[in-house]
């Protein structure tokens, strides 16, 4: 039995925001979310032809800093911080030791000796720790502010001008994967070009009693040009367009980054010695014994998580994200299936209701934006 | 308010009564809890469906619900038209948006059903 009382989810800094805009709520990750304000398949199409304003206050800000504040994060992290350019960022994991993937993240340089991680609500806490424990006797001082943190996306093809007028960033030169301090609204801000949509866009961090005023100010810049709020429901499906993997549907502490397809994160080659590398360099060299495929279902009906897939009469894998795509019309899943039915093209089954519907491996993404 | 004229499940399905046949769907209460609804899967005409069984499945963007016979019978027809344009169901869910043309094996089982203003206490509730 839990305690309800203790189990109630916490709601954002936004809170009162979601209410006026009527939105829809759910538990997730010990956060209390906006699922949809409008409807999925609404605010899915604003943010690939227009823009779309996220609440992503649920998300882990540990921020690290310190002389050795790198070196203890490429010891920490399978990716090598120290090799980011000062304003610059990159997708990271944090592994175990037996290679599987505690946590995806996004990894920013702030400054020489400062840098801020992102983690995903539900892992923060684990995350905050693992790395405390990590960056001991390196001279390193780890300040999670998670809490203290509100976090609002833009994101869209008119995201970078809508964003413009607001910021004192010079936003066109903000590179893909870049971050600047200044201010939005006149809110002091750490301004990211990173995203988890498939399009341009920023993620604006400010400190948590002054969301709500970043909030609005992106809605009322936004609305004119056919910006809406948008949600966790249509996060998921942009994402999965986009072909970006989800903790807890695609990537779990079963999972290593190779399985994943995302082997390119981990560098083997880094001075650093770090937490699962004799792991990963044993899957390096051996391949990995199941890969993360994109499908597209050629049979009616939707592929869910956790439906197995079968080649022929064969089990071949499951399936761990799928949904109807808005911007495809089609029916897209993300599933593990065995090596050898991972080539695109190759006609598998995804038993929904005990039928094997036909479904093809693509290659992902399924979406990419034109630029 | 729901339409008046029909009756209702608590599992949130209507049934509208003509002689000895029933058209079935889902009311737009339980099509807005769902949200975007982008799949329907109904049974073949012929099938007999005892009432309260499952009888085919709606999927939104999110989640997939089972549906249930309110009234059971045999399936004279299902609407051709949710395979192309599923949202139908969130749009007009007591017209264009029907289910499944029944013929009714025992009408006592729609006097049995939810009438408007308990359905309506339902949802409220």
């Amino acid at each position: 039995m839990t305690d309800a009382a203790e189990s109630s989810p916490r709601p954002t800094p936004l809170a009162d925001r979601h209410a006026a805009l009527g939105a829809k709520l759910i538990e997730f990750s010990g956060w209390l979310m906006p699922v949809q304000y409008r409807g999925i398949i609404e605010e899915h199409r604003a943010v690939r032809e227009r823009a779309g304003v996220f609440d992503l206050s649920h998300m882990g800000e540990l921020f690290i800093e310190g002389p050795e504040a790198g070196a203890g994060l490429a010891a920490a992290l399978v990716s090598d911080p120290p090799s980011l350019a000062e304003g610059r960022a990159h997708y990271s994991m944090i592994c175990a030791e037996d290679g599987g993937i505690l946590d995806d993240l996004i990894v920013y340089r702030l400054a020489d000796e400062r840098f801020l991680v992102v983690a995903n609500a539900g892992n923060a806490q684990l995350v905050s720790d693992a790395l405390a424990e990590r960056l001991e006797g390196f001279r390193a001082v780890l300040d999670d502010r998670s809490l203290a943190t509100a976090l609002c996306a833009i994101q869209g093809p008119l995201a970078a001008a809508i964003l413009q007028p607001l910021t004192d960033v010079d936003v066109a030169a903000l590179r893909y994967y870049a971050i600047a301090e200044g201010a939005v609204a006149g809110i002091p801000s750490l301004v990211a070009r990173t995203g988890y949509t498939g399009e341009d866009g920023f993620e604006v961090f400010v400190d948590a009693a002054r969301g709500g005023e970043l909030w609005d100010a992106l809605l009322s810049a936004g609305e004119p040009r056919g910006a809406m709020p948008v949600g966790l429901g249509a996060r998921d499906t942009l994402r999965l367009e986009a072909g970006m993997p989800l903790y807890g549907n695609d990537l779990d502490r079963s999972t290593n980054p190779y399985e994943a397809n995302l082997g390119r994160v981990v560098r083997l080659g880094k001075p650093a010695d770090f937490v699962g590398r004799a792991a990963l360099e044993r899957v390096a060299g051996e391949g990995p014994g199941r890969l993360l495929v994109g499908l597209v279902v050629r049979g009616r009906g939707i592929a869910r998580h956790g439906y197995p897939v079968v080649a022929g009469d064969r089990p071949s894998g499951v399936v761990t994200s799928g949904t109807q795509s808005p911007t495809l019309g089609l029916p897209i899943a993300m599933a593990y299936v065995a090596p050898g039915d991972a080539r695109p093209g190759t006609m598998l089954g995804v038993e929904i209701r005990e039928r094997a519907v036909e479904a093809e491996v693509v290659p992902l993404p399924f979406y990419r934006r034109a630029r | 308010m729901v339409p008046p004229d029909l009756r209702y499940t608590k599992d949130h399905e209507w049934v509208r009564l003509a002689g000895d046949e029933a058209i079935v769907g889902i009311t737009a209460f339980a099509a807005g809890q769902l949200g975007d609804i982008v799949f329907v899967e109904l049974p073949d005409a012929g099938r007999v469906l005892e009432q309260f069984a499952t009888f085919g499945v709606v999927e939104s963007v999110k989640a997939v619900s089972d549906l249930f016979a309110p009234i059971g019978g045999e399936v004279l027809e299902t609407n051709g038209a949710l395979a192309a344009r599923p949202e139908l169901v969130n749009e007009e869910p007591y017209g264009g948006g029907w289910m499944l043309r029944v013929r009714v094996a025992d009408r006592r089982q729609f006097d049995e059903l939810l009438e408007p203003a308990a359905y309506d206490a339902l949802v409220a509730g």
